[in-house]
């Protein structure tokens, strides 16, 4: 597929940077913070975004989606990062849709699915025990018993814990064996969510299962057969939080851009000094060369590429490294100004470090593909 | 349904050619080459020194290569796209498409490589007048003259506009004297097109003109530069009362940076796809050299990452380059991304080749004999830091940047 979008992907592209702006910028993220938001993002406008479609995008149309794909929800996904728009659009719809559609049985898809693509169903991933992203070292069990499922263990890094009404444990129904995934709502007796707030003024959770008793056809698809599902849904997600990344990167660099262009000391305009010139210039190559490669991943994802493994490691550590580097200028050339709680900026910083970490940072990805190159 | 699948059996009007007429071409061309591209001719160049680039005075590595040149001169097909009025094969991009793929079905070497074709041809077809076209370019398809290229002097490097060889206007011609440096194979050239002063009155970036001569005349004297690699692909050319005919000033007199910023920006197109030239993994064979652990992952860690942070940027920069070709392809013009190309190219070949060096350990350091192949990979390592030198400096590709991609404003 040629590289470059198409009319219809960027009419979607400029109706999400349009409805975001106006409905969920900086402004409204700092008043969510301020005010102690639950939630931590808006449910009108998650409702507003659910009516677009948004969360359906990458649905299938037969379960109630718009089957457009996900270089389409990866577009909006790149808006939602210049506007730190908070929503469940990562945690319900990119992480825990897709889980769902790679391995849940038919009847499980059409439970599930419809009700994500209309904004009502609210699910998060439950996957992350320590403080990092290792899936394959999950020890939350669960226990065979009769026609139910008993599940012991603990999570953290929930996304949108507080408002997310069922989450999608990974557990193991055999110490030794293959991974399963069981769906648990969020009242369940025995389980405790713990709101934990970030350091992005998002809200996510610690999870507490102590002997949570689930039927069985709670369990999706089969049992201590997950893995590959789970792989392939953490390659997609992390090739959304690469387009979030993107869009982040690129919102603060512009915004940088523009602080070089006016900002004057010595006399000068602070953006004709060639020791922040080069700077800026080696930054905005970064900035082409992670726009290609979420691209080429966002558009492997909705071929059925064979080497999405890779491509979703490259895209995520490439990410990393950008967003860490962009925003790290941003605020060094903001100066003093860059440093205060009024200037926004300092939320672009906030924000990368939680969607680096997620699902597997640089030196976490830079490894697996390192790997997958074999060596 | 059906209507929708029609227009492809029948005419497409955009090209003017039906997809039989493409399959005939295809299966023409293959018989063509068949039969006359030569054995020797289907292996793959080896390396810089067996291209074939014609001239005068051709430098034959294999008595095939001038063969192969002159029957794909014939048609036209060592420059496919050029128009058939100058010799070229007036070969649309669908036809090109298909003879290149032809080409590398039976690895059929490129016939004729050349400044000609990359670099003044495509200026000559931009700029020159039909009589300039007429006389000049059917001598580079057939590859009889061969080209090098007068820009930079001792003391217009980067600052390239700032040249001062001069031309003096004498009628029907021009006297020129100065000195020009860094011009790639001006020892085997025959031809030069070469940035000269007309005037010195105005700002520096005027009173440039671009013209060309002959370089076998008394006036022109050619002295090779070494390279810390060994080799002499640079000279330095001396000028003096060498003349240059005004018939063959190339657009208007003292509007020649137009055309030097045109040529620039090709350079810095070819320049910079040689990061991309892609061979095994530095990773795999780094496995081989280093050896790995139990896991299979490269033994040192260090050398690892250096090497994985390298595989990334270069996955990344060749899609990059696929993107911005995607996107003029598609009507949406050059995009920005182009600016980074030469910058970005450059530096990615220099950190290949130093880590080259540090996969191969001893082996990447010898300089002379069969056990180092001639110290291919040193003089690779060495030529390669010219690359972010020649044809603009990487500083000078990030003040670009900076100035016309970024607005920011002059120090």
């Amino acid at each position: 597929m040629a590289l470059v979008l198409n009319e219809e992907q960027i009419m979607l592209k400029d109706s999400a940077a349009g409805f975001l702006a106006e409905k969920a910028g900086v402004p409204q993220l700092r008043a969510l913070r301020d005010s102690g938001s639950e939630a931590g993002y808006d449910a009108a406008v998650w409702q507003e975004m659910a009516g677009m479609g948004w969360a359906g995008i990458a649905i299938p149309e037969e379960f109630g989606g718009l089957g457009y794909g996900y270089t389409g929800l990866g577009l909006v996904l790149e808006q939602v990062g210049r506007h730190l728009s908070n929503s469940p659009l990562e945690s319900s719809v990119l992480v825990a849709a897709t889980l769902i559609n790679e391995l849940g049985t038919e009847a499980q898809k059409q439970q599930w699915l419809p009700a994500i693509a209309g904004g009502e169903a609210l699910l998060s991933l439950a996957l992350q025990e320590g403080p990092h992203h290792a899936p394959e070292q999950v020890t939350t069990s669960a226990r065979r018993e009769g026609d139910s499922y008993v599940l012991s263990g603990s999570k953290v890094l929930v996304l949108d814990a507080p408002s997310a009404r069922h989450f999608l444990v990974v557990a193991r129904v055999e110490a030794d064996g293959g991974l399963s995934v069981f769906v648990v709502p969020a009242d369940a007796a025995g389980l405790t969510v713990e709101r934990r707030s970030m350091v992005d003024s998002r809200a996510a959770g610690a999870l507490q299962l102590d002997n949570v008793t689930v039927p069985a056809d709670a369990l999706l698809g089969a049992a201590g057969e997950a893995g590959p599902a789970l792989e392939r849904t953490l390659d997609i997600a992390n090739i959304g939080l690469a387009a979030e990344l993107l869009g982040l990167s690129a919102e603060a660099f512009e915004r940088t851009v523009v602080y070089l262009q006016e900002r004057k000391q010595f006399g000068r305009i602070i953006g004709s000094f060639q020791g922040l010139q080069h700077r800026a210039a080696e930054l905005f190559a970064e900035l082409e060369l992670a726009r290609s490669i979420v691209l080429k991943a966002l558009q492997a994802i909705d071929e059925g590429a064979d080497n999405l493994p890779q491509l979703a490691s490259a895209a995520k550590a490439k990410l990393c490294e950008v967003a860490q580097r962009a925003s790290n200028e941003a605020v060094q050339m903001h100066g003093g100004i860059g440093m205060t709680d009024e200037h926004e900026i300092g939320f672009f910083l906030k924000r990368a470090r939680v969607a680096q970490h997620t699902f597997g940072d640089y030196n976490y990805h830079l490894d697996r593909f390192a790997r997958l190159g074999g060596f | 349904m059906l209507a929708e699948a029609l227009p492809s059996l029948t005419t497409d009007i955009t090209r003017g050619a039906t997809v039989s007429d493409l399959e005939q071409f295809r299966a023409e061309t293959r018989a063509w080459l068949e039969e006359n591209c030569p054995q020797s001719m289907r292996t793959p160049a080896r390396g810089f020194e067996d291209i074939y680039t014609g001239g005068r005075t051709p430098e034959i590595k294999h008595p095939d290569q001038k063969l192969w040149c002159d029957r794909m001169a014939e048609r036209g097909w060592t420059v496919p796209t050029w128009p058939a009025a100058y010799g070229g094969g007036g070969l649309d991009k669908e036809e090109a498409k298909i003879l290149a793929q032809e080409m590398q079905r039976i690895s059929a070497r490129r016939p004729l490589d050349s400044f000609g074709i990359s670099m003044l041809g495509p200026a000559l077809l931009q700029f020159g007048t039909e009589e300039q076209k007429k006389e000049h370019l059917p001598p580079i398809v057939r590859g009889e003259i061969r080209w090098c290229q007068g820009y930079s002097e001792p003391n217009a490097g980067s600052d390239l506009a700032s040249l001062q060889t001069r031309a003096d206007d004498q009628g029907d011609h021009y006297i020129i004297n100065g000195q020009k440096i860094w011009t790639s194979y001006a020892d085997k050239a025959d031809w030069i097109f070469c940035l000269v002063r007309t005037d010195n009155s105005g700002s520096k970036h005027e009173g440039i003109s671009f013209v060309l001569f002959d370089m076998d005349q008394p006036g022109v004297t050619v002295k090779p530069i070494k390279l810390i690699s060994g080799s002499s692909p640079f000279c330095e050319t001396f000028f003096d009362d060498a003349k240059a005919l005004k018939k063959n000033l190339i657009g208007e007199e003292g509007k020649g940076w137009t055309i030097a910023k045109y040529l620039l920006t090709h350079e810095r197109e070819m320049i910079s796809s040689f990061g991309t030239m892609s061979r095994e993994s530095l990773g795999q064979r780094a496995v081989q050299t280093v050896g790995a652990d139990a896991s299979g992952r490269l033994a040192n860690g260090v050398l690892r990452q250096n090497i994985a942070q390298y595989q990334l940027d270069a996955l990344v920069f060749a899609y990059t380059m696929a993107r911005v070709g995607d996107e003029a392809k598609a009507g949406q013009g050059l995009g920005a991304a182009s600016s980074i190309f030469k910058y970005y190219g450059t530096e990615l070949n220099k950190r290949r080749n130093e880590l080259n060096l540090a996969v191969q350990g001893e082996a990447a350091l010898g300089w002379e004999g069969e056990v180092y192949d001639g110290g291919q990979l040193s003089r690779d390592w060495l030529r390669s830091k010219g690359n972010s030198i020649e044809g603009g400096t990487t500083e000078v590709q990030l003040n670009i940047i900076s100035k016309r991609v970024l607005g920011l404003p002059d120090a």
